[in-house]
């Protein structure tokens, strides 16, 4: 099962490796980690996905609350929410695929940020599976250089993840 | 306002704090800290003969009083010398603040002489650290650490102090903190009245009741509660490896230790239980055997301050989130107020069933007393009972046979006298904790039960006893191997002895005398008790009892590997 948590840590130095440690240290998995601070220059917001059972979904929720640095947390997976995951990715464009690479684009939303004779630099948003999906339409063969940021997210409606 | 140098806002805090005795070893990051402690007399500085039993000391005091204990160390290997000891504190849950020195700020980071990153190094045994960065802090951080330390689920709590960040010619404005808070930190106060009062239902319709009580309800203080409830209900109690003591355990309705070394009748009684009212325990693999087959006929309710101790390795019907003795308090009311009773005719049958289990082994823990030529260990610490008893008596252990045997053979009435490292299981506690406890308790009796193994790994604080006058009792069941080991080689490995046989041991009684202390060999089993008497005598002097132990004796019961909870070895042939 997959889950996307979102934390609101203490901008604190250290707290970062405490949430990364204790994901090694207990034997979990970060698929993604995504952290920056929020509009409370004393609060950093971190978004993270994992795979696991509910009973070990259970305890990592739980030994991250019980982290000191850990101000709260949500388990966005438990209801309606909004996914969002950027790539850039530079793709071979030259002779007929320069024309498809840049259609592709289109079709996805991508944008494209940077341009040579052969090579366009494309930025595109969307769920993990949607970046997933684009860079197999593209090919891989036609992939030179894959940077995503990692997930992040936030739940629908008026529901908050705030002090 | 008064104005304090970062070195003196340190020892002014601790001692701020009410703390009476910091155990520690000084060095080069330490100086301006050690200067001090030099021009103050609030704190008692103990110095140590290795970092290690620093935070031994620091947690043996912490087990026996509850309080926090303290310890001080310097940059690099003094830093990394307390990490078993910081790890033992961590997995037994117990309250404890390490100080420990740092290269300058400036320098952190550039690899300089006795640089480690103790923050990183320590990370995952601690329940929260600090790098000081400003003098201005200290209090502050010093505060929070006592706070974290001691409240929610106890733990330790290191603090890592740039040398900078001491100097003693740079003041500040000092004062200590009254209050702490913190957003992110909120140990919960009380239990949720509705799942209390769905245990309390429980526990009126069980018919084969049993309490499972460990080391939460001694750190949690509510012995007194868990004894006013078992009482009240007439329910059977057993206690894990760190909850001895939490209820008599001379009492009729004890049964024991549960557990891979626990009783029959305990395992018996847990196993067939239709309800297990589970208290501050953790359903440790020590105790459970297989959770897959983990008492297949019971619900389970299950009190714990620390939500992840809950139904991490069992499944459980009646979580209650809370401090045990709170949550304990509403359960008493509401018994009280519904009249809540076990049904007497199911409770009567389920005595009985329970006195059979005690009564067909002939006891709690019967053992084979032999011919009366070679000396038990079980014997040894009978007699340690025998002549302790009616005067408060602590008891610290090592790791290995000596320490079931005590646990076993040892029936503890009062919470805090159990002293041992039960999670990690660390040899070379036994020494420095009870060195912790006696110089808190100078009138009590303070034994380290302990092995030839063991004791080796701490050894050198016979030289800090002679200094500080701690005169612990040793009660050295030598039987000249690591006798676990041994017993697991015996059992799983046709008695190939892979390096578990002790050779070249000392004299301890000329190491003992050497540090100035007395010392006792006992071979003779019918001279025994007298010479026990004597070493107790000697109230102004440690003695070091070593007492030639039966080399082949095993620990039983055993738990099966893979069975349930009462599937054991009852002895060398003998299974359930």
């Amino acid at each position: 099962m997959r889950r996307i948590i979102s934390v609101l840590v203490e901008n604190e130095p250290g707290a970062l490796s405490r949430i990364v440690g204790l994901f090694s240290q207990r034997n979990y998995n970060i698929e993604t980690l995504n952290v920056a601070p929020t509009e409370d220059k004393t609060l950093s917001r971190l978004t993270l996905t994992t795979v696991g059972t509910p009973q070990s979904i259970e305890q990592i929720t739980k030994q991250l609350n019980k982290l000191v640095d850990v101000v709260k947390l949500v388990d966005l997976t438990e209801g309606a929410h909004i996914e969002r995951e950027m790539m850039l990715i530079k793709v071979r464009a030259s002779g007929p695929m320069r024309a498809e690479v840049k259609r592709t684009a289109d079709i996805f939303r991508g944008q494209i940020v940077d341009v040579t004779s052969s090579v366009y630099t494309i930025q595109l948003t969307g769920t993990a599976e949607k970046l997933d999906a684009f860079i197999e339409a593209i090919g891989q063969a036609q992939v030179l250089e894959v940077v995503r940021s990692g997930v992040t997210g936030i739940a629908r409606g008026e529901k908050v993840l705030s002090l | 306002m008064e104005q304090l140098s970062g070195a003196d806002m340190v020892v002014r805090s601790l001692a701020d704090e009410g703390v009476e005795y910091i155990y520690g070893y000084p060095g080069g990051a330490l100086l301006h800290v050690y200067d001090a402690i030099f021009r103050q007399k609030a704190v008692t500085h103990i110095l140590v003969r290795h970092e290690q039993a620093a935070t031994h000391m620091a947690d043996g005091y912490a087990r026996a009083t509850g309080k926090a204990g303290v310890a001080l160390v310097t940059s690099g290997p003094g830093a990394t010398n307390t990490i078993t000891g910081i790890a033992t504190a961590y997995m037994d849950s117990i309250p404890m603040v390490v100080l420990s020195g740092q290269v300058p700020s400036g320098f952190i980071g550039s690899d300089m002489f006795q640089e480690v990153d103790m923050v990183g190094i320590s990370r995952p045994i601690v329940k929260h650290s600090f790098l000081v960065k400003r003098a201005e802090d200290i209090p502050g951080i010093i505060k929070k650490a006592f706070y974290l330390a001691q409240t929610g689920r106890p733990g330790p709590v290191v603090v890592d102090i740039p040398k900078d960040i001491t100097d003693l010619s740079k003041k500040y404005d000092y004062q200590y903190p009254e209050k702490v808070r913190m957003r992110s930190y909120n140990p919960p106060l009380k239990g949720h009245n509705g799942q209390i009062r769905k245990a309390v239902e429980l526990l009126a319709e069980s018919k084969k009741p049993i309490i499972y009580a460990g080391g939460g309800v001694i750190l949690g203080n509510a012995s007194n509660q868990l004894n006013t409830l078992a009482k009240k209900l007439n329910v059977p109690v057993t206690n894990t490896l760190m909850g001895l003591g939490c209820y008599p355990g001379s009492d009729r309705q004890f049964v024991g230790m549960l557990g891979m070394h626990g009783s029959y009748c305990a395992n018996q009684t847990m196993h067939n239980a239709d309800l297990i009212l589970a208290v501050g325990v953790r359903f440790d693999d020590r105790v459970t055997n297989n959770v897959a087959k983990f008492c297949p006929g019971a619900k389970i309710v299950h009190i714990d301050i620390d939500p992840a101790s809950i139904a991490k390795n069992v499944p459980v019907d009646v979580p209650i989130v809370g401090p045990v003795d709170a949550v304990l308090d509403t359960m008493l009311r509401q018994v009280d107020e519904n009249e809540t009773a076990i049904e007497p005719a199911a409770l009567e049958r389920w005595w009985k069933q329970i006195n059979e289990w005690r009564n067909s082994r002939g006891g709690l823990f019967p053992y084979d007393k032999g011919d009366g030529t070679i000396l038990k260990p079980q014997q040894v610490i009978e007699t340690l009972y025998e002549v302790t008893k009616g005067e408060d008596t602590f008891v610290t252990s090592d790791v290995g046979q000596h320490q079931m045997f005590a646990a076993q053979y040892f029936p503890f009435d009062k919470p805090n006298r159990w002293i041992n490292s039960g999670g990690l299981g660390t040899m070379g506690f036994g020494l420095p904790s009870a060195m912790g406890v006696k110089l808190s308790f100078p009138d009590s009796h303070v034994a380290c039960v302990t092995g030839e193994g063991s004791i080796q790994m701490n050894i050198q604080e016979l030289s800090t006893c002679l200094q500080y006058d701690l005169n612990v009792k040793i009660i050295n069941l030598n039987n000249q191997a690591l006798g676990m080991v041994r017993q697991w080689q015996d059992m799983q490995y046709d008695s190939r002895y892979s390096h578990s046989y002790m050779e070249s041991l000392p004299d301890f009684v000329k190491l003992a005398e050497s540090y100035g202390h007395v010392g006792i060999r006992v071979t003779d089993p019918s001279k025994l008790r007298e010479e026990m008497e004597r070493a107790f005598s000697l109230k102004d002097r440690l003695v070091f009892m070593d007492i030639q132990v039966d080399t082949r004796e095993h620990v039983y019961p055993m738990q099966i590997k893979d069975g349930h909870m009462a599937d054991l070895w009852l002895s060398k042939t003998e299974r359930t």
